[in-house]
């Protein structure tokens, strides 16, 4: 059935024709651990005639060697590709296949049901359009059907196939099946799926995969195969409004000038007017440009170039609209994100966010709430752990262009990437753009920073302090505050002890108050900075992305990081609070160094050592350092 | 009716995508061109990528210095015609210990002249991204790589541990000597490359149309005397047969297929009937199980 000999035989370009114009469904296996996924696709394949003979030998001798079926052939093996895959008996990574029927081509994702590898159930749910969500008769409705189900929700996916597998180990029982069909119903009613097609299946033992089985003489509706066959899925990106997100500028010579992206929605003609999102420059498409030849219109999904009857100024990361329906533009904006990596969300660290061809520095500036996949309740959180999935604000250095996700699923989509380590640790889906930042508008005040710290006779800067606890920060701070004020300079210091007391006390030490805490500290010394105040700062601070959190929020030269470098053995061996002795009798959560890590500065612009230096040489070199960056001068404004 | 995209549309425009996204996201990206079919599908693709512009970025060949000649005429045409910028890659190293497949086995030639000179290659001229025309349909370790595989400063692949990778928005972040192999053909079938080949009419390495060729046979494959360094064992005689190769590589390790399929549809019409997998007719996989697995870890394409 999967290919059609006699055509192929007799009339291979007839076949080829007919295969041109056959439509391509991407859809997914999905659901909780050992309920049959891989097993059904490798069924699919086997009986579609889609293993080749060679594959067929490796795959018998495999079966006896690693299968979980007492030397019958275990299917699931056709997918589980990877060394430990085998081994373990599980999924660990989504496998794609590829086959076709006489009425469609398919592209199927396989994806592993373990809790663990949810990220990777999400990476092959992203691009479906149908989610095949699996069911083991014996056991029901589980943890891992719900979040999968509300994850292939929350991306988009409209189209559910409800697979109730395993039906052969339950005697094909019909009640049963109503059971589970009715308990997911009613979950799901919650979800936003516009259809759910329940079949009674065994993958294993091929009951209405591809032919009707006799053992479900009560089950009237389509085979699986029939029914992926036939299921419509939305294809409206073509009838929304036009975008195009700029990959590349093309320009070869002077010439030529072209825009280079694939059309995420809409259609384009050439005379057609159109807006650079961001700049609000317009003009008109020339010609839409490719290797084949000018078109006289593209459609959503194609790649082309577009050239313009002006010349204006646009750059990658740029989307081209129509004067009349622009995107969103905004640099706040709600967003549902699935989190997908060990190191929890924390609100306030900066983070990279990837929006198409648009790159910023964003931080999740309000986690609303999460939601728990099991009940779909809302609770109250201030991070999000591995796989949880949470409602936030984001709020990003530039604008982006956007349409919110459940317009038009080719727009408002984005990963989140961890600034440090590089990896891909969320991804996000945008409800909407929050308005409120061009509500308040910034005032302008006519007496400035420069101008107050120029009264001073100084530059105000911040004196950033990091180093562990019982490092010297407080004592050598304290000194060099002593040494300012007698050289007539206007401080403030803001202590990490004396903080907690007052405007931090609602907060802990665990990593997202450790965080807000930074975040709050950093906003007053900004405040203090902005009086024309040099400002100390004594704080732990033992995130890097944290103190360049702090960093980000002031002017380039007006965050001086001082490290007191003074090794963990010193300071535990002084360790003046008793901190030490009780984080090592375990009787301190999250004490840093011992139990919760300090990440080193890497460019600290001033270093001191109190294990080889006494505090007072210490600060001395301090304050010879600000002298030398021209902070204790008076500070002319450029004006 | 509305106009939709056919699914080879659908899969070129998805590819041509990725092409730009790694030109526009890297410093310095390379083509990885071996002058099979996949590889002349991806130039094809990159050029109409960039058109009119050139490809932004060189294409290199790793030479074994095993390959067919047929294959070398090919590669020299094409940059020759195309004008594109070629650098040829060969392990001098491995050339003056002088390795290769008779003396060491398919195994040790192909670590050396093959995985090794690529690492070489991609040091040299500090690559940070190099595209290939893996397909997911080829093999089982293939269909869970990702688009963007993400690559340690020493080259290697943690299947166990790759970047979650949603929708077309591919991370590119790498640090210093790390890097990113792209996969822009990830989701082409074998059947989709010959369509393709045959709509687009790509020019293709003669090797692939069946022509009667100096064969022998080895350990049930037939194997080219394609040159006179090949060692032929006692009895042995090479017999004109009319073959065609379904895969191509280094000539001692690739096996030919019986075939009269002289024409592209001849090809596709024997590929469909036929009931062996293309990578049957390569040496490397057969070695062990999971192999491309593990010389995929170690950096092999
Ligand atoms: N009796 C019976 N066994 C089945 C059926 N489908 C799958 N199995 C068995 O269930 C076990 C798990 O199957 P897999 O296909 O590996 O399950 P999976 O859902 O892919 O598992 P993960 O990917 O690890 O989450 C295997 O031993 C299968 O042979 C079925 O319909 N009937
Ligand atoms: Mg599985």
């Amino acid at each position: 059935m999967a290919h059609q000999s006699d055509l192929i035989a007799e009339d291979i370009l007839g076949y080829l024709k007919s295969q041109e114009e056959k439509s391509l469904l991407r859809f997914i296996t999905c659901g909780s651990v050992d309920d049959g996924k891989s097993t059904l696709i490798g069924r699919l394949l086997w009986d579609s005639k889609l293993i080749f003979e060679d594959q067929l030998a490796a795959l018998e001798s495999d079966s006896r060697k690693v299968g979980t079926q007492g030397g019958e052939i275990d299917f699931a093996l056709l997918l589980d590709g990877l060394q430990a895959e085998r081994e373990q008996g599980i999924t660990i990574d989504v496998a794609y296949r590829f086959f076709s029927t006489d009425k469609r081509k398919f592209i199927v994702a396989d994806t592993p049901g373990h809790e663990q590898y949810t990220r990777n159930m999400a990476t092959g749910a992203s691009t479906a359009d149908v989610a095949v969500i699996l069911i083991d008769a014996r056991k029901g409705i589980l943890t891992q059907t719900r979040r999968h189900s509300f994850i292939t929700s929350l991306l988009g996916i409209k189209h559910v196939v409800l697979a109730v597998n395993k039906m052969d180990l339950i005697d094909y029982d019909r009640t049963k099946f109503d059971e589970i069909v009715a308990a997911y119903q009613e979950f799901a009613a919650q979800l936003n799926y516009s259809s759910i097609t329940a079949i009674p299946l065994s993958a294993l033992r091929g009951d209405n995969m591809i032919e009707a089985s006799a053992n479900t003489p009560w089950y009237s509706g389509p085979t699986l195969l029939a029914h992926l066959e036939t299921v419509q899925v939305e294809q409206d990106a073509i009838n929304k409004p036009f975008r195009l997100p700029v990959q590349w500028v093309n320009r070869p010579n002077l010439d030529f000038r072209g825009f280079s992206g694939t059309i995420s929605s809409g259609r384009v003609k050439p005379g057609d007017e159109i807006v650079v999102t961001a700049s609000g420059q317009t003009s008109k498409v020339k010609d839409i440009v490719t290797f084949d030849g000018n078109l006289e219109e593209a459609i959503a999904g194609q790649a082309i170039t577009l050239t313009l009857e002006d010349e204006i100024d646009i750059s990658r990361g740029d989307v081209l609209a129509p004067v009349e329906a622009k995107p969103d533009f905004a640099d706040q904006f709600e967003a549902r994100i699935i989190w997908m990596h060990e190191d929890h969300l924390l609100p306030g660290r900066p983070y990279i966010i990837k929006m198409g061809a648009q790159v910023t520095n964003a931080q999740i500036s309000d986690l609303k709430y999460k939601v728990n996949v099991n009940t779909l309740e809302h609770v109250a959180g201030k991070t999000l752990e591995l796989n949880e999935v949470g409602i936030a604000n984001i709020s990003t250095d530039k604008a982006l262009a956007f349409d919110p996700y459940d317009d038009n699923r080719h727009s408002g989509r984005f990963i989140i990437i961890d600034r440090f380590t590089n990896a891909t640790v969320g991804a996000g889906m945008v409800n909407h753009s929050l308005r409120r930042a061009t509500n308040i508008k910034w005032q302008e005040m006519d007496i400035n920073k420069q101008a107050r710290a120029y009264q001073k006779g100084q530059k105000s800067v911040i004196l950033w302090f990091t180093g562990l606890s019982g490092a010297g920060k407080s004592t050598v701070a304290n000194l060099v505050e002593k040494k300012l004020h007698a050289l007539g300079k206007h401080t403030y210091t803001l202590d990490g002890d004396n903080v907690r007391h007052g405007l931090n006390k609602d907060l802990g030490f665990t990593d997202a108050d450790r965080v807000e805490n930074i975040r709050r500290v950093g906003e007053t010394a900004k405040l203090f900075v902005d009086a024309g105040v040099i400002t100390l700062v004594s704080f732990i601070s033992p995130f890097r992305s944290e103190r360049q959190l702090a960093r980000s929020l002031v002017g380039k030269d007006e965050f001086i990081e001082v490290f007191i470098d003074t090794p963990l053995e010193v300071c535990e061996q002084r360790d003046v609070k008793g901190l030490y002795k009780k984080a090592r009798a375990g009787e301190i959560a999250n004490f840093t160094g011992i139990s919760s890590p300090y990440e080193r500065p890497e460019n600290a612009e001033i270093v001191v050592n109190t294990s080889d230096q006494s505090a007072e040489e210490a600060a001395e070199a301090i304050v010879a350092k600000l002298e030398e960056f021209g902070v204790l001068g008076a500070w002319y404004p450029e004006i | 009716m509305q106009p939709n995209l056919t699914h080879l549309r659908q899969l070129e425009a998805e590819s041509i995508h990725i092409i730009r996204e790694v030109a526009a996201s890297f410093e310095r990206p390379v083509m990885l061109y071996s002058i099979g079919k996949d590889s002349s599908v991806l130039l094809h693709l990159a050029r109409k990528a960039f058109y009119p512009a050139p490809p932004p970025f060189p294409l290199m060949h790793v030479d074994t210095t095993w390959k067919f000649r047929e294959m070398i005429e090919f590669r020299d045409r094409m940059a020759a015609e195309y004008g594109f910028d070629l650098i040829v890659h060969i392990n001098q190293d491995g050339v003056e210990r002088g390795i290769g497949p008779f003396t060491h086995g398919s195994s040790l030639h192909t670590d050396v002249m093959k995985t090794e000179s690529l690492k070489q290659a991609l040091n040299k001229y500090k690559f940070d991204a190099a595209f290939g025309g893996a397909r997911r349909d080829e093999e089982k370790a293939r269909a869970k790589e990702r688009v963007f595989s993400f690559r340690t400063e020493t080259h290697r692949w943690d299947p166990k541990n790759q970047r979650p990778e949603l929708w077309d928005i591919y991370n590119a972040r790498i640090n210093k000597g790390e890097s990113i192999r792209a996969f822009p053909i990830s989701n082409w079938t074998e059947l989709d490359i010959w369509q393709y080949i045959y709509l687009e009419q790509i020019p293709i390495v003669p090797l692939y149309y069946s022509a009667k060729r100096p064969v022998v046979e080895r350990d049930g494959m037939l194997i080219m005397v394609d040159d006179d360094r090949m060692p032929l064992n006692p009895g042995e005689k090479p017999e004109m047969k009319s073959v065609r190769f379904r895969t191509l590589g280094c000539y001692p390790l690739t096996g030919a297929v019986e075939s009269e399929a002289a024409t592209l549809p001849d090809i596709i019409q024997e590929m469909l009937l036929t009931r062996s997998s293309e990578r049957q007719g390569r040496m490397i996989d057969h070695d062990q199980a999971g192999s491309m697995e593990k010389k995929k870890q170690e950096g092999y394409f």
